[in-house]
């Protein structure tokens, strides 16, 4: 095992993986958090359409750099989305499958017309730990970086803002600008990991970390915490077993989370009832 | 001393139903008011124009203190996975509202409003796992972390069963007369209202009914 992570470790494309997958990881772990207990957990699935038909226009336009359009793009719409399921006439699940299925719909139809299915819209839709290039890890780090510092120095609010809106409101936060900085900062995380993860499979690294915490732990700090334990656990574990059985990256991600999950549940079974 | 001045205010929601009209009050310090009407009356409207849930009423609302606010229990997650304590804690962030962590005093403030509440043994435990009284306990707890001057409740023992509900309103008297706390609760129920509250105030669609003595209030009823 020792011999297969070193000659793991010895391929760039790996390191960067490595570098990339532990900082969204945390990020999704910390942001999931507050996302499954507003019951904003398909917001993340929404946002990876949105951010997968930015991206293929992006590349059907052969920009160089699709991830300083598709960042600003899917905030953009984490803000409408969550606008939505507050005042719209339209509830936020069905604003969430419209946009997104629009959005994968729009992303297909103008790779269609242009580039064709080519290897990064391959890449987008389904995930690659070779798609990623040295400035898409500065980029990735820096930005986790900034998501990291903003979770921890708005923690207590999140917190307030997560458990009691109301509260929170009375108290005299102005809550809209919180909502807001979740749905960015989702947006940023989303982005990031879907070069990794793919369209389809990055919101469950937002959600799986979250439902497994929960299952065990009873105080929000330490959900957090422990979210983002499993979270980079699951990746790198998911990782390791991608390089051996050859498979898929991101779907074997998933699936250590999955297995995570199922341990907990039967964990919190034994213990609590 | 008018803790809370209100005049003149008005807030219509386009069904009408829960619409205030001119409602013109003061609060005073130490006093235990309780607002009674039946539902769809306006009373949640009138606590959520107080504490700034609803911002484009017509009128004036004036506050000359902080205040500590106890929502409808249907706003609260009671399935949340957060300790007693942590709960209790996030009352404290009016003190210091720009800060990253909670300070030294938010603690000790915390801590002395959950032994006035009588949750202090049950800090480490999970809100989630708590009973419905117990739940309320807390939230009053935090309620007093965020201030100590005045606390509005919202239907607080809405869904406890009697004995529970009855606990609660002693419990809120006798905090009321050991630290002279002012206390401004919405109460579906009248009966206990006019057994606990130094002022009743009826709201009967949308407008001021009664305003008075417990004592007044009955006779009027009768009348």
């Amino acid at each position: 095992m020792l011999s297969t992570i070193s000659e793991m470790l010895s391929f760039t494309f790996i390191q960067r993986a490595i570098i990339v997958g532990v900082a969204v990881s945390i990020c999704s772990a910390l942001l999931g958090v507050s996302l499954v207990l507003k019951r904003y957990s398909m917001i993340g699935d929404g946002l990876s359409h949105v951010g997968f038909g930015i991206l293929a226009i992006s590349t059907a336009f052969g920009l160089s750099s699709p991830l300083y359009i598709a960042i600003p793009g899917v905030a953009i719409f984490a803000i409408i989305l969550l606008k939505i399921g507050n005042n719209g006439k339209i509830k936020s699940d069905s604003a969430i499958a419209l946009l997104s299925s629009s959005a994968l719909a729009i992303g297909v139809a103008v790779t269609s017309l242009t580039t064709g299915m080519n290897t990064d819209v391959c890449n987008f839709m389904f995930g690659s730990i070779l798609a990623m290039n040295a400035e898409d890890v500065i980029l990735s780090v820096l930005i986790s970086i900034f998501v990291l510092v903003i979770f921890i120095v708005f923690y207590r609010k999140l917190f307030i803002m997560t458990f009691d809106e109301e509260f929170a409101t009375a108290i005299g936060l102005n809550t809209e600008r919180y909502k807001n900085l979740i749905a960015i900062l989702t947006a940023i995380t989303i982005v990031i990991g879907m070069r990794m993860m793919g369209t389809l499979l990055i919101s469950s690294i937002i959600i799986f970390p979250a439902l497994t915490a929960m299952r065990i732990f009873k105080n929000f700090k330490k959900v957090v915490i422990h979210s983002g334990i499993i979270s980079v656990s699951s990746f790198l574990i998911g990782l390791y077993l991608s390089y051996i059985y050859n498979i898929s990256t991101g779907a074997t991600i998933v699936l250590v989370n999955l297995v995570f999950f199922i341990v907990f549940w039967l964990l919190d079974k034994i213990i609590y009832e | 001393m008018s803790l809370i001045e209100i005049k003149k205010l008005t807030y219509s929601y386009p069904t009408k139903k829960d619409s205030i009209k001119n409602i013109t009050l003061n609060i005073e310090e130490g006093t235990f008011n309780c607002i009674v009407g039946e539902n769809g009356s306006g009373k949640t409207t009138l606590i959520k124009c107080i504490v700034g849930l609803i911002k484009d009423y017509k009128g004036e609302v004036i506050l000359n203190e902080k205040v500590g606010y106890l929502p409808q229990k249907t706003t609260v997650q009671s399935n949340f996975p957060a300790s007693v304590e942590e709960v209790v804690l996030s009352g404290t962030i009016p003190h210091n509202l720009n800060g990253i962590f909670y300070s030294r005093n938010d603690k000790l403030s915390a801590r002395n409003s959950m032994r006035q509440l009588g949750v202090y043994d049950i800090r480490k435990k999970c809100f989630a796992d708590l009973s419905g009284g117990q739940q309320q306990r807390v939230l009053i707890a935090r309620a007093l972390s965020a201030t100590d001057k005045i606390i509005i409740l919202d239907e607080p023992t809405n869904g406890l069963d009697p004995k529970v509900a009855k606990q609660i309103y002693e419990l809120l008297k006798k905090l009321q007369q050991k630290y002279k706390l002012t206390i401004l609760m919405v109460s579906h129920d009248v009966e206990r209202a006019l057994k606990f509250a130094d002022r009743v105030i009826e709201i009967k669609e949308g407008q001021l009914s009664y305003d008075g003595v417990p004592s007044n209030y009955q006779v009027e009823g009768d009348k």
